[in-house]
């Protein structure tokens, strides 16, 4: 009887070594004559247990990791695939408590299927949101969308369903989808799993969009740092097109929607939405004021949907299952789930999806597992390097949009990066200058000089010179710059800089609660 | 200096294959770089007058994205992570290290031209840094003396 076993291709289990580890199975099977399949699936996304082995049982998946490559033939001198006991054996996967706990609705092929394989998805409920929506008038997917209470995930958290109604709204020959996947904040990777372990989930988003506001050619905006993503992507853009998923004529309905996927150039500020339009325009990637609206003029100028790689690929799941469904998901207006990114110093660092509520130290402790070094976590960055640095007096604060905005935080993205009591705050704040300073586009003035001024003020700072007065410079600094920037890159770099200053004043020397006069 | 070793007509293929597509511009800096190594100046006319831009434009353009070389790199690239989540794991330990290791600094190339070194912010696998790319592969929970076996690797297969 063969036997199938799944060895992950997600980059991090990659990354990890999970390509020598999948070598030497097939290497040690054919030796042994043991007749195997071997499947590279997406990531669980438990990455301390990476490279994960699963092998597929009549009780269901059964777990082993990490196992390097020199591990291997150990595992089939143990009779792994009978059951066999071995000290990295994790029983059946499902019960691992990690997963087990999580409300698993948007990523719920991810680690399980073969990314690329179109016959998986369709045999995990692919494409069911599609075959739904094609009956549709587009204002009733738009509608729905709406209806689900879903909002923007790249982090500005505007709701989806509106932009996609001013779009649809919009008279135009012309109007495209454009996916924002220039996920450049540090903690997150949650988009990435997406296009490396379940990318048709993103396309068949993106392809119902396009049905609801009339688009018919979509653009996927990815990192030049993830070659991985955009391989697989591209994979499954070619095998959606072979399949009448995608192209002139979708699912035998006439319609249209072509799909491609544009390689970003390694510049942050691409991850604003003009940023990126300008760039996939093959122009530097400089912010446009608002308004126009990109929704009314857009992509060369044409009304476009603009939207993360969450977002679109939430609207699978709420067009199959409906937006009640998700809806039920989630605490005040912040509806649904969000899978959020464990990062940084955690013993246990991954992909969390669950309903909106859950609080930091949920996720810090019952999941993270705190601190890898054994350290107490001091601080968390939650939202990128534009996010604020959370104390532990605000790990009950639940994730909630509106939650976080009343403590001068912000969800963003949904990742979060913990520091150990070894972080020097002082340190991350002038660090949070330096980042805009290098990545700023330097169209406004208060994001291109004032990061600049920013890191000086914080070398006099940390050098003692003059404390009290600089540290009111800094302030006054930061409120223009929050005030007076043109994009999130200006006014939010001062998020991290301020919390770091007012939550942890005691790195900042002898009088460091000086306000602004 | 270098010498210019680079094929022309490769580029100027590139730029007859790509320049009708919409927003061509970045499509045929990527291809010129994953072909040459690098975008050479003196290709850059050739690219304005592709897509019908000035060459100021263009270069500007080139300049603008961290991603694109004007320069050709060691035979090895490099890259570290330098983000918070890398850096709530150590990576600026990494980092000392591995510019003691190569003897160059950071945006520097080794006397010898194996490796050139470089920061990258996020590579995406924040749960598990230090993390690493050594020219197309990843590396995660890179230690010193992860990172002595790897460079040591590539010294051995020059």
């Amino acid at each position: 009887m063969t036997v199938t076993i799944f060895v992950p291709r997600d980059s991090t289990a990659l990354a990890l070594g999970a390509n020598e580890t999948a070598a030497a199975i097939a290497k040690e099977a054919k030796a042994r004559g043991i007749d195997i399949k071997l499947v590279r699936n997406g990531s669980r996304g438990m990455f301390w247990l990476e490279p994960m082995v699963e092998v597929a049982t009549d009780a269901g998946r059964i777990a082993f990791g990490p196992i390097e490559e020199h591990e291997v033939a150990g595992l089939f001198d143990a009779d792994f695939l009978n059951g066999g006991k071995h000290d990295k054996a994790l029983g059946l996967t499902e019960e691992i408590p990690y997963l087990k706990k999580q409300e698993r609705l948007q990523f719920v092929r991810v680690g399980i299927t073969d990314p690329v394989s179109l016959e998986d998805y369709l045999a995990h409920e692919g494409y069911v949101g599609l075959k739904k929506a094609i009956t549709m008038e587009p204002a009733a997917i738009v509608q729905e969308v709406t209806d689900s209470g879903l909002r923007g995930r790249g982090g500005a958290a505007f709701p989806t369903g509106i932009k996609w109604k001013t779009v649809l709204g919009a008279k135009a020959a012309q109007k495209y989808i454009a996916c924002n996947a220039d996920e450049g904040d540090s903690g997150t990777f949650s988009d990435r799993m997406v296009m490396e372990d379940d990318p048709f989930m993103l396309i068949e988003g993106m392809t119902i969009a396009g049905l609801a506001v009339g688009a018919t050619e979509g653009y996927i905006y990815v990192r030049s740092e993830y070659p991985h993503s955009i391989a697989n992507l591209n994979e499954a853009i070619d095998a959606a097109n072979a399949a009448g998923y995608l192209g002139a004529n979708i699912l035998g309905s006439g319609r249209t929607f072509n799909l491609q996927v544009r390689k970003a150039a390694g510049a942050y500020v691409c991850g604003e939405e003009t940023a990126m339009l300008e760039s996939i325009e093959g122009k530097r990637g400089m912010v446009r004021a608002k308004p126009p609206l990109p929704a009314l003029e857009g992509l060369f100028g044409k009304p476009t949907v603009i939207n993360n790689v969450i977002s679109l690929s939430a609207v699978p799941l709420i067009m199959s299952r409906g937006a009640e469904f998700y809806k039920n998901y989630g605490m005040g207006r912040s509806r649904g789930t969000l899978p959020m990114q464990l990062a940084g110093n955690l013993k246990y660092g991954g992909l969390v999806e669950k309903a909106f509520g859950v609080t930091l130290r949920e996720l810090l402790y019952d999941f993270g597992g705190g601190s890898e070094s054994g350290r107490p976590i001091r601080a968390v960055q939650v939202g990128g390097p534009l996010g604020a640095y959370m104390p532990e007096s605000l790990f009950d604060t639940p994730f909630d949009y509106e939650a976080f905005a009343a403590v001068d935080s912000t969800v963003g993205h949904g990742g979060l990066v913990a520091f150990d009591d070894t972080v020097d705050m002082a340190k991350q704040a002038r660090y949070a200058m330096h980042f805009c300073v290098a990545e700023s586009c330097g169209k406004c003035t208060p994001c291109r000089i004032g990061s600049t001024r920013g890191v000086e003020v914080m070398d006099k700072i940390i050098a003692n010179q003059n404390r009290p007065q600089q540290i009111r410079l800094l302030r006054d600094l930061c409120d223009v710059m929050v005030t007076g920037s043109l994009c999130a890159m200006g006014n939010m770099t001062p998020f991290p800089v301020l919390s770091a200053l007012n939550h942890f004043p005691e790195d900042f020397g002898d009088q460091p609660m000086a306000t602004a006069a | 200096m270098s010498t210019q070793t680079f094929d022309m007509a490769a580029i100027e293929s590139i730029i007859a294959k790509r320049k009708s597509m919409p927003g061509a511009l970045l499509p045929i800096l990527h291809d010129i770089q994953n072909t040459v190594g690098y975008i050479p100046p003196s290709a850059v006319p050739a690219i304005a007058e592709g897509v019908n831009i000035s060459r100021a434009e263009v270069h500007g353009v080139i300049t603008y994205y961290h991603f694109f070389r004007q320069h050709p790199a060691g035979k090895h690239v490099v890259q570290i992570c330098r983000a918070e989540a890398c850096q709530a794991r150590g990576c600026e330990e990494l980092a000392s290290h591995a510019k003691e290791l190569l003897g160059c600094d950071f945006h520097g190339t080794t006397d010898d031209n194996n490796f050139s070194l470089e920061t990258v912010y996020c590579l995406g696998q924040c749960a598990s840094g230090p993390a690493i790319q050594i020219d197309d592969d990843l590396y995660a929970r890179v230690s010193k003396e992860k990172f002595n076996r790897l460079i040591q690797a590539k010294r051995g297969v020059q």
